[in-house]
């Protein structure tokens, strides 16, 4: 490795097929744009699209490039217990979000996650909610487009500025233009685009080593050893690559992050929400489950390649980090062509992210916001108006959100971290608001701000030094569980003492009231049995499940 | 799940809900079109650079003839796309209760 860099060699016809990309993605936007008339099509569009296109947006709105160079990072650091974050740590979750919440989140025709929170509870609850989400939305586009302005910096020369400029108009112009149909569109065109970048990566990779049995030999050879090589053996203690007990995978990231993050994030279930019927709405985050089974293979997979191909890697700082796994891979296998498609694939997946944090918060900004509490009672007209303005507005502190992020490095982390602390409370609100009818709208909003602060201060107190633990995502184990008992005994003492709300304002809201319709609006060529949620769901867990077999 | 009477009512949500049936989401286009035009494209073009690959485009890539492979399993999904598209039309949606002259 002679550290020259991780500038890649692009020619012509690698710009070409990325100037493709471009055009076809702004097309996309303008083409959008005649099926958008009422709020409802600029914001869910239209609630119209099929199951296997929310599906792909759904896994897609997740697969930022932040995700796929971090899990290949964590994947040459940790080795193939990653496959936590996957198997465990989403496809769980994700099955029972279509198949227990979204009953009620798509019966109730909520247009909004924080929405849901002001049928169930009260405004205060539900204000708290909106404003944290859309501050949330708008400094992770930020984050996001500063990690794509890195890339293009690092990869193809470019001025930091002018990258963050480039993709911030780009993805401007398609939602601006396109609302969320655009969005989504991109985001299913991007699922597509990232794995045919990726893919090459991880065969030529595999060839290099040796195959399959070729890399696990090396890993062994490596830094990591054995230990590389498995998910569970060593979890009985925290002598393991991710010093974590089994006991905290399966709670901590098992159930209360991971659950914490696809059920209640309104970047993802916007998604569902813009499904054509109840039956497809369901399917939405189960369809997904299916590619977030075999994503690993090409992150973790190109992760311990890096890991024993590049000597050196693993270094704090300067182009041997971790995260640059992905990059130096394509620097040094990727001929021209396959190498255009590579990058274009990576950029794809950072517009991804950012396309689904701005049009989460434009929604969440106008509904929830504006709507709700500035300027209620006017047409139709003027909401999709302030839609479109709000998406100008998020972009531009997206930017500027950047810049701060250039400035200072650290920030970023900061920023991600913090805004995770936000996920454990809030599922734990829903979660007993949705099968506790008679929790009560007070109870609601204390446990949710009481949880939030519990959260953020077992953070804070790690990061003064007053409690320790064995490492970052220890803490956020732990600080998870404590959100949630939080949650649960505030709402349990509140409740008791604070009015009910009635049976008929909490029905299609809260479980065993009534008022959800599984089969109302289900085409007849939903009925077939293998468009059924349950058993979509039940396949994909028992998949995940079989999958650690290999990698026990 | 029992299905006894209706959701509960909301104002904001049920103007919303009025104004959708002047919905234009039936003129959305149908996004396997894209899918299929792009990456025919993109297989085209980089099947026909994997054709002429010089011999230390192939070393670098350990031997293998990626861009070729890659061109041609790409241009048949695009492909793919396209036929699926032509066999199997979206479903129009359902008719609205009152469909507007526009």
């Amino acid at each position: 490795m002679d550290g020259g860099g991780l500038r890649l060699n692009m020619n012509g016809l690698d710009y070409l097929i990325l100037a493709l990309y471009f055009v076809t993605v702004l097309g996309v936007g303008f083409a959008a744009r005649r099926a958008i008339r009422t709020s409802v099509d600029f914001f869910l569009s239209g609630r119209s699209l099929p199951a296997w296109v929310t599906g792909l947006a759904f896994v897609s709105a997740n697969l930022g490039a932040l995700e796929i160079i971090g899990m290949a990072a964590n994947g040459a650091q940790y080795g193939v217990m990653t496959v936590h974050y996957y198997w465990i740590g989403a496809v769980p979750a994700m099955v029972f979000l279509g198949i227990v919440m979204m009953p009620f989140y798509y019966g109730s025709k909520v247009r909004s996650v924080p929405e849901y929170l002001r049928l169930r509870f009260n405004r205060p609850t539900h204000l708290l909610n909106a404003l944290s989400f859309a501050v949330a939305q708008v400094l992770i586009a930020g984050v996001n487009l500063y990690a794509l302005a890195l890339v293009m910096q690092a990869l193809l020369g470019w001025p930091l500025w002018t990258a963050v400029v480039v993709g911030a108009a780009i993805v401007l112009a398609y939602i601006t233009i396109g609302g969320l149909s655009g969005a989504i569109y991109n985001e299913v065109l991007q699922f597509f685009v990232i794995l045919a970048g990726l893919i090459p990566v991880t065969v030529i990779g595999l060839v290099k080593v040796g195959g399959v049995n070729g890399l696990m030999d090396a890993v062994r050879d490596s830094k990591l050893g054995e230990a590389g090589l498995h998910a569970w053996q060593d979890t009985g203690s925290t002598a393991n690559p991710l010093g974590a007990q089994w006991i905290g995978i399966v709670f901590g990231l098992g159930f209360v992050l991971s659950f914490g993050y696809w059920t209640t994030n309104f970047a993802e279930v916007q998604r569902a929400l813009s499904a054509k019927n109840m039956s497809a709405a369901r399917r939405t985050p189960i369809i997904a489950a299916y590619p977030k089974l075999f994503i690993p293979l090409v992150t973790i997979i190109p992760g311990l390649v890096a890991l024993v191909t590049v000597k050196g890697l693993g270094a704090e700082s300067g182009d041997l980090q971790y995260n640059n796994a992905i990059p130096l891979l394509m620097r040094d296998l990727l001929p021209n062509g396959v190498l255009g498609v590579a990058v274009t694939g990576l950029l794809a997946s950072f517009m991804a992210g950012m396309a689904a944090n701005v049009s989460g918060f434009n929604t969440v900004f106008t509904y929830d916001i504006w709507q709700a509490y500035l300027r209620p009672g006017r047409s139709d007209e003027y909401y999709l108006r302030i839609g479109r303005w709000a998406t100008v507005a998020a972009v531009v502190v997206g930017i500027g959100t950047a810049f701060i992020a250039a400035g200072f490095s650290n920030i970023m982390n900061y920023i991600q971290a913090l805004f995770s602390l936000f996920n454990a409370p809030l599922f734990a609100t829903f979660i007993i608001g949705m099968f506790w009818k008679r929790m009560s709208a007070l109870a609601g909003f204390w446990s949710l701000l009481l949880g939030t602060l519990a959260s953020l201060a077992t953070y804070l107190l790690y990061k003064g030094g007053v409690i320790d633990f064995n490492s970052d995502l220890e803490e956020s184990f732990w600080g998870a569980g404590i959100a949630f008992v939080t949650v649960a005994v505030v709402a349990v003492i509140m409740t008791p003492l604070t009015a009910p709300k009635r049976d008929e304002e909490l029905r299609g809201l809260v479980y065993g009231l009534g008022g959800v319709d599984l089969k109302g609006d289900v085409l007849a060529g939903d009925a077939v049995w293998y468009r059924s949620p349950l058993l979509l769901g039940v396949i994909a867990v028992v998949l995940a499940a079989l999958f650690y077999i290999p990698v026990f | 799940m029992s299905n006894d009477g209706q959701p509960a009512q909301d104002p904001l949500i049920d103007e919303t809900q009025a104004e959708q049936r002047r919905s234009a989401a039936a003129r959305l286009f149908d996004i396997r079109r894209v899918i299929g035009g792009l990456f025919v494209a993109y297989g085209i073009v980089v099947t026909l650079i994997g054709i002429f690959d010089s011999r230390a485009e192939i070393d670098k890539a350990e031997g293998v003839r990626i861009n070729l492979w890659a061109g041609l399993v790409m241009l048949t999904f695009g492909l793919f796309m396209l036929l699926w598209q032509w066999l199997r039309p979206a479903e129009p949606p359902p008719p609205n209760e009152q469909q507007p002259g526009a």
